[in-house]
């Protein structure tokens, strides 16, 4: 009971996921900003942003969906955090695993986008209102490939749970390589998913101001930001799970260490792509997500079948 | 999705200054534009009615924080036809140099502006880190990094010394090789170029029926530009190419404003070789002669005109001013029709608009009624204070007690 407490409050729950998720923040914007030939901010800059977000007054609009809008920040918080659970981090085993959590957790991290929507729709404002709709409008773009390509190395598996999927890969140690395309494939979608330049067209700042974000502010803004800081965690967790799944039978601490170097990696990747990429125009992400990238998931998935039978698993 | 009216501006991310537009909005997709001016009306014509022509110098050059040079050159050249001055060659010689330098800042600044526009900032970072050399280059020749301040009636106020020449050969290469490389990514960043060819488009007649001028033109291949059709300071005598392009989209108006960096370059290296010796400045009469003129000046965004009229005083009858955006900020219309929202801000950015240049006040007089259109100062206060009033503000009471405290 009591280390089951330990296990959500502190490790590797709410507070371990907050901190990662504000060191990852500070990452992606120091190294944002060393590539731009920038100083960048100290490592107390998110920390200190959060902490006046939270001694500042929300401000409801009064055309609001008072309810609506408050609650939103915390189904968005609370869905990101829940979704880590079932993730294996740093051994083959997740916090609590079942036949099917491999699902359950692209559901939860499907949720905080739903709540951007409605959140930006209940707001009124017609900047968030656009807001919403584009970032709808996104989630129908990246979320097809996402599931197509995270199943594929599960069709390898033969598994519907992390954990399981992550035993097997431990078991057969060079087959992550053949699910590398996949990798890229997620990569894109977590870009999506994360609302990062190119696919930061929810929020495109010259455009629509803030996007969804528009009128939220203080400790809801804060709640928001949070969620999306921990959802970098989640995604790229759950990205280093299913494609880089190796040295997970090492000790807890080189595990550990191994787990960060991976989020790392990954993280500095997202970094990169802002750098070098102008931001899409909402018809040619689209595009760009039906026409190149499902395909290529689709491709995926067909290596893993005749893998399957190939390699007769 | 019904329509929408969203409105961009007064305050808004994708404006550097106040100005308002209002989209009409079917999903993603631009129905209607319109756009209202007089944000930034400052009185500049009327204030320089009332100062001396040295003042107006000064005054003039702050009418734009970007092109400040082009301003005061285009005013100093009316002022000094209008008196028969005859400037002293190198003088003309290091306004032109002055005026490419600037020219150069603009469109540096402009290509970082683009980029954060189409959420590219990584441009903008580079551009404004390469903009610093051209930047420490103008404050090191006229002491100030905008608003220079060289121009006099009658010449320049400082001269160009050896150090001086050297400084800029220096820092006009780095530049240039930068300009290379960022014409590299121009032409081979995909997303850029996705973002920006097929953008905001004006057809060569299109371009001519508007009177659209600078890069805009240019870019829909008007071969229209002031200092080869109307040479002034010295570049009858320098040998430049016209840039044009015939993308007409706004990645035509980024390589002809590329291009152009790459001719600056080349100006001020032909202008520094055959700079000539001499005196920089003539003196000029405090009080100008009768008469009137009208000046050009090829400024970053287009063609710059003023208009001076004397009245034998020390100071001007009128001073007319068209600022370089008044020209090309109707064609923004034209370029947004079944355009995209996302389109928006780089198609307003892709003119160069520079709003507080622009705006100017008319005020129309009515033929039947005398006295429409005009107000005393004291009429207006008594205006304000009744209209407040009729809104439920009243602020006689407060005013009292600000009096009886004075």
């Amino acid at each position: 009971m009591l280390i089951s407490i330990f296990n959500l409050l502190v490790f590797p729950g709410i507070i371990f996921l907050g901190v990662a998720g504000m060191s990852a923040e500070f990452i992606d914007r120091k190294l944002y900003a060393r590539m731009q030939n920038r100083t960048g901010p100290p490592w107390f800059q998110p920390w200190a942003d959060f902490i006046k977000l939270v001694s500042k007054e929300d401000v409801v609009p009064t055309e609001a969906n008072p309810r609506m809008f408050r609650a939103m920040p915390i189904f968005a918080l609370t869905s990101t955090i829940t979704a880590s659970f079932y993730i294996p981090l740093w051994s083959t085993h997740a916090l609590y695993s079942f036949n099917g959590d491999l699902i359950v957790t692209i559901y939860l991290l499907t949720i905080p986008t739903l709540t951007y929507f409605l959140g930006g729709w209940y707001s009124t404002s017609l900047y968030s209102k656009i807001g919403a709709i584009r970032s709808l409008t996104q989630l129908f773009a990246y979320e097809v490939p996402l599931l197509m390509c995270i199943l594929a190395p599960a069709l390898l598996a033969n598994t519907w749970s992390l954990s399981e999927m992550a035993k097997f890969y431990s078991h057969h140690h060079w087959y992550w390589m053949f699910n590398l395309l996949g990798f890229a494939i997620s990569l894109i979608a977590l870009l999506g998913k994360l609302e990062k330049v190119p696919f930061d067209i929810p929020e495109a700042e010259t455009e629509i101001v803030g996007g969804t974000f528009t009128e939220y502010s203080g400790r809801l803004l804060a709640m928001f930001k949070l969620s999306i800081n921990i959802e970098t965690i989640v995604g790229a967790s759950l990205v280093s799970a299913v494609y880089l799944p190796f040295g997970l039978q090492l000790t807890p601490a080189l595990g550990i260490l191994l787990y960060v170097g991976k989020l790392l990696f990954i993280i500095s990747i997202l970094s990169l792509s802002r750098t070098i990429f102008a931001r899409f125009r909402m018809d040619q992400m689209v595009e760009f997500c039906w026409k190149i990238v499902s395909p290529l998931a689709f491709l995926q998935m067909l290596i893993c079948l005749i893998l399957k039978g190939v390699l007769a698993i | 999705m019904r329509k929408v009216v969203i409105p961009i501006g007064p305050q808004h991310p994708a404006l550097k200054e106040p100005e308002s537009f209002s989209v009409t909005l079917s999903g993603e997709r631009i129905m209607a534009f319109s756009a209202r001016l007089g944000y930034n009306h400052r009185g500049i014509e009327k204030a320089c009615e009332e100062r001396t022509y040295l003042q107006d110098v000064y005054l003039i050059e702050r009418i734009c924080g970007i092109c400040s040079h082009t301003h005061s050159t285009c005013f100093v050249q009316a002022v000094e036809e209008i008196a028969g001055l005859q400037v002293p060659k190198r003088a003309l010689y290091i306004r032109s140099i002055i005026g490419e330098l600037e020219r150069i800042h603009s469109h540096l600044l402009w290509l970082g502006v683009a980029g954060h526009e189409v959420g590219f900032d990584t441009l903008l970072m580079y551009t404004w880190r390469d903009r610093e050399v051209v930047m420490d280059i103008l404050a090191e020749l006229t002491g100030n990094r905008v608003n220079y301040g060289i121009n006099l009636i009658g010449g320049v106020k400082r001269d160009l010394e050896k150090q001086h020449i050297t400084d800029i050969l220096k820092s006009v290469d780095i530049l240039e090789e930068r300009t290379k490389y960022y014409i590299q990514v121009c032409k081979e960043e995909s997303t850029l170029i996705q973002r920006l060819s097929g953008v905001g488009v004006l057809s060569h007649n299109d371009a001519l029926s508007l009177g659209a001028v600078g890069p805009t033109a240019r870019a829909s291949d008007v071969a229209r530009d002031t200092r080869a059709d109307d040479p002034y300071a010295a570049y009858d005598e320098l040998d430049f190419k016209i840039v044009t392009d015939d993308h007409n989209d706004v990645y035509g108006r980024t390589l002809v404003r590329l291009g152009e960096l790459m001719e600056s370059y080349r100006l001020i290296r032909t202008a520094i070789k055959n700079l000539p010796e001499g005196l920089i400045s003539v003196k000029a009469p405090r009080k100008i002669p009768v008469g009137e003129a009208f000046s050009r000046y090829e400024a970053p965004r287009g063609e710059d005109v003023h208009y001076v009229k004397s009245n034998g005083t020390d100071k001007p009858e009128r001073v007319k001013v068209r600022a370089p955006t008044l020209a090309n900020v109707q064609t923004v219309a034209k370029m947004l029709e079944d355009g995209q929202l996302a389109d928006l801000p780089i198609v307003i950015a892709a003119i160069d608009p520079c709003f507080s240049c622009t705006d100017r006040l008319i005020s129309v007089n009515s033929s039947k009624s005398e006295t429409l259109g005009s107000m005393k100062w004291e009429d207006l206060r008594l205006y304000g204070i009744e209209w407040h009033r009729s809104k439920g503000m009243d602020f006689s009471a407060i005013n009292k007690k600000l009096a009886e405290r004075l």
